[in-house]
């Protein structure tokens, strides 16, 4: 289940996520990356000020505000009935180590397929200047009851 | 780095097999703070109806892109990545799970000097991933 009545709802801004150097080269091991990702020498010599996240690392951020709508009665999330349905980043700039980052979330639509809920999340990441850097757009698809 | 000038339509620019373990999703729970235990107990995978232990949808989006960041050379050029989560990929307690990877160049943006790169992610046959496409900024 899923409440349809949040659809439009805007939750609160995150607690600020410091982007960890230590942190990137974990998540870069963990997705298979080559060695060679991890090197702060080439990420310099593309003209980064540090290391640059993988292209899924911002997944870390939506789960914060993720946590705030499974956490929010009003939203009636039946999480162990969730299913990933679709996700993609859209980056304004790459984010790098050493990057303090917000994000806020908003529900973009609520739909119902076939006895079943989807839900999409619009969430923006913001860095110190409150600058947006990345937005995560997830579906979440909640199986009915019989489904 | 690859030159946008020399990418054709429908050019292969990766192609690369992966094998997932128990151990690569223990690893990646880690990493990314995704603990549902679906992804690394099979009586809890088995109570809520899934064939098995499944490797997190995210873990497959995540391999899947490297080969593109390694193509591209910087994974900062990679702007824009997008995937569906189409078909589950189950990882056996001892094993592994392989997976392909291929990419090639789906359309060229000439004003904006950008590649979409269209990626087909398979396991046991069938792809995994649908509409899994990454714009490059080139």
């Amino acid at each position: 289940m899923v409440n349809p009545q949040i659809e439009g709802k805007r939750y609160p801004r995150t607690a600020p996520y410091l982007v960890g150097r230590e942190k990137i080269r974990e998540f870069l091991a963990a997705t298979m990356a080559k060695p060679a990702a991890g090197s702060l020498e080439s990420a310099k010599g593309n003209g980064h000020s540090d290391l640059v996240v993988p292209p899924t690392f911002p997944v870390v951020i939506q789960e914060h505000s993720l946590k705030l709508v499974i956490e929010d009665a009003e939203a009636q999330l039946d999480f162990s009935r969730v299913v990933h349905g679709d996700q993609r980043f859209v980056y304004q700039r790459p984010i790098v180590a050493g990057d303090e980052l917000t994000s806020e979330l908003s529900v973009a639509s609520v739909k119902s397929l076939g006895g079943n809920h989807m839900v999409t999340f619009n969430t923006e990441i913001f860095d110190a200047a409150n600058e947006l850097v990345c937005t995560a757009i997830s579906t979440l698809v909640v199986r009915g009851e019989n489904a | 780095m690859p030159k946008f000038t020399e990418l054709e339509i429908g050019q292969e620019v990766a192609c690369q097999k992966y094998q997932i373990t128990r151990d690569s999703l223990v690893r990646y729970a880690g990493a990314s703070g995704d603990f549902n235990p679906i992804h690394y107990r099979d009586d809890i995978a088995q109570s809520v109806g899934l064939p098995g232990v499944l490797a997190h949808g995210m873990l497959t989006m995540g391999i899947s892109i490297q080969p593109v960041a390694d193509w591209a050379g910087d994974s900062a050029k990679i702007v824009d990545y997008g995937v569906r989560f189409t078909k589950p990929v189950v990882v056996p307690a001892s094993g592994s799970a392989e997976i392909e990877v291929c990419a090639k160049v789906g359309a060229l943006d000439e004003e904006a000097n950008k590649a979409r790169i269209d990626i087909t992610t398979s396991f046991e046959g069938s792809t995994v991933l649908g509409k899994a496409q990454a714009w490059v900024q080139l």
